[in-house]
């Protein structure tokens, strides 16, 4: 995945006035036809299908796909699952940058590899591993069981798997920004007397706060738009245990396309305040950046 | 480790890491064991049963080969596309940068509807396509196209940083001794960004590999012919075949680590490459 801070910094002004980084016209064309002929035929497009697949039968029917009882349960459900999902990982990715860019320690590497593991595992199988652990027939399903508590085929399972495929984002946008600030302004601090709470919110916090800003915003995204882990472990049942990517896919095999693609242009829309947020952010977060040429 | 102990001067050393560890162990490590525990109870000739049955093979054979195809049509484009974002001034450039990041941010299963929508019989591109004879939806090329959406972002956001640190001196110095513009670009430039271009490739492959919501809604999942191997863990799932899907989503993981690994290293190859740059 991207690293926070890549922009348009320099500006394409000076390859195209240097003789020796200028390519030809013809070149330039080519280029700029392919590149933008793929991005509009594999991004642009699927984008603009969702919204006017989403209005083709009129505002009444859009409307009332998303007033319905079983979609307003679904918003509520992935709202709730990202609000649980994304302060844990915000929590985990300040504590894991933290021990790893202001202490040396054995098995430092090796951490970092494993924080990126959910990102390498296939959703499904992220989804799978909890019905092994939790499932009627797994780990401590019997006993789980017997207390009558379901995790599996319920909210706590969904939460779970959430949180797995979310695990890295907040954590890796934070450990390399910290590792370039070092440890210099906090030590400084502690030397002037701050307690280390002061340290942490008038120093550290300060410091990260648009990496951290830009974790949070990529990991609530993912939270709130993830289909195969959840699809797994939530038992798609109406109205108690399915979220906003379900109900999508429920409406989808019914044919009920209007109605689907209603409740995929909230999820659509989402996609694009995330991305409007995170280009601001990027700019915000590098303010040595020169106005950027006009076009 | 006397030496390492002094550097300690900051509080939350134990606190962070024990967090981390605990966090990290319930979430990630335990439940991901699982899958080996419960893999290695299995007789050798169940598991074989389970990961190399035909219509198994056949699904890890449109996987990776798919994945495989995507990740390089993603790496010709991506490449294209980043060098038009660094390059050249165009207009809608800061809206083409933003929205290269589409897939990251677009819930999977909208992806999946959206694209079965366009390239259907009926659909925007599908009905000028079947007249034709290419047929996208419900057929392996339908997967093709799902993970190339999916993996266009991995290519760009790897090169284009690399592309934008690149010193304009050192194409000065190859133009000065008289390279041409093309020998410029392809013994020079290209060069430096093979390292960036392997990781985006591998980040692509990697991320085309486990995934699901994006492609089976256009893929049709019929097996033998477009059925990928993550709904094959689903299908044994919804027969209770816990056992079977445990073994098959052992092979996934293990490659998904090979892949991780070879990612890890091509990622400090590049970082070593561009500070060497600088």
């Amino acid at each position: 995945m991207a690293t926070a801070a890549v922009g348009l910094r320099a500006g394409a002004a000076r390859f195209e006035a240097n003789t020796a980084t200028r390519d030809p016209v013809w070149v330039k064309g080519l280029v700029l036809f392919l590149g933008l002929a793929f991005f509009s035929l594999f991004l642009l497009l699927p984008l603009i299908a969702v919204f006017v697949e989403a209005f083709r039968r009129g505002w009444g029917v859009y409307i009332a796909a998303l007033v319905e009882p079983d979609a307003v349960s679904a918003i509520k459900l992935t709202l709730l699952t990202a609000a649980i999902a994304v302060p844990l990982n915000l929590v985990f990715g300040i504590a894991v940058a933290w021990a790893i860019t202001k202490f040396d320690f054995r098995g430092k590497q090796m951490l970092i590899t494993f924080i990126d593991l959910p990102f390498s595992v296939s959703p499904v199988v992220a989804g799978l591993i909890y019905v092994l652990v939790f499932g009627a027939q797994g780990w401590f399903g019997p006993w789980l069981g017997e207390h009558g508590i379901k995790v599996i085929f319920a909210v706590p399972g969904i939460v779970l798997a959430t949180v797995f495929v979310t695990f890295p984002f907040v954590a890796r946008e934070l450990i390399p920004l910290m590792q370039a600030q070092g440890r210099d302004e906090e030590e400084a601090a502690l030397v002037l007397g701050a307690s280390g709470w002061q340290m942490f919110r008038k120093v550290t916090l300060p410091n990260i706060k648009w990496a951290l800003l830009y974790g949070v915003i990529l990991c609530n995204a993912r939270a709130m738009g993830e289909f195969g882990a959840v699809s797994v472990v939530s038992g798609h049942i109406r109205g108690l245990t399915n979220t906003m990517p379900l109900h999508v896919e429920i409406l989808y095999n019914e044919y009920q396309f209007a109605a689907a693609f209603a409740v995929a242009s909230l999820l659509a829309t989402l996609a694009l305040v995330t991305l409007a947020i995170k280009t601001y952010v990027e700019w915000k977060a590098a303010p040595s950046t020169p106005p950027a040429e006009a076009p | 480790m006397a030496a390492v102990r002094a550097h300690r001067v900051l509080p939350g050393f134990g606190l962070s890491l024990g967090f981390t560890l605990a966090y990290m162990s319930l979430i990630v490590l335990v439940p991901l064991s699982a899958v080996f525990i419960l893999t290695s109870t299995m007789s050798v000739q169940a598991f074989l049963d389970a990961v190399a049955s035909p219509r198994v093979v056949a699904s890890y054979r449109l996987t990776f080969g798919a994945s495989l195809m995507a990740a390089l049509i993603n790496v010709v484009f991506g490449l294209l596309l980043a060098w038009a974002l660094v390059r050249y001034r165009f207009p809608g450039k800061r809206l083409v940068d933003a929205l290269v990041d589409l897939p990251f941010a677009l819930p999977t299963a909208v992806a999946g509807i959206s694209l079965t929508a366009l390239y259907a019989k009926n659909g925007w591109l599908g009905q000028y396509l079947e007249p034709v004879g290419i047929k996208v939806a419900f057929t392996p090329l339908g997967v093709l196209v799902a993970l190339v959406f999916i993996g266009l972002p991995f290519v760009v956001r790897t090169v284009q940083p690399v592309l934008e640190d690149l010193d304009t001196e050192i194409e000065e110095a190859a133009a000065s001794l008289g390279a041409d513009r093309w020998q410029t670009v392809r013994r020079v430039v290209l060069p430096t960004l093979l390292p960036a271009l392997l990781t985006g490739f591998a980040l692509a492959f990697a991320r085309a590999v486990g995934e699901y919501g994006s492609v089976i809604f256009i893929a049709g999942n019929l097996p033998m012919i477009s059925e990928i191997t993550p709904l094959i863990i689903i299908t044994k799932l919804e027969q209770y075949d816990y056992v079977g899907a445990t073994a098959v989503a052992s092979v996934m993981l293990v490659a998904s680590f090979i892949l991780l690994l070879i990612i890890n290293g091509l990622q400090s190859w590049s970082d070593r490459r561009s500070a060497r740059g600088l």
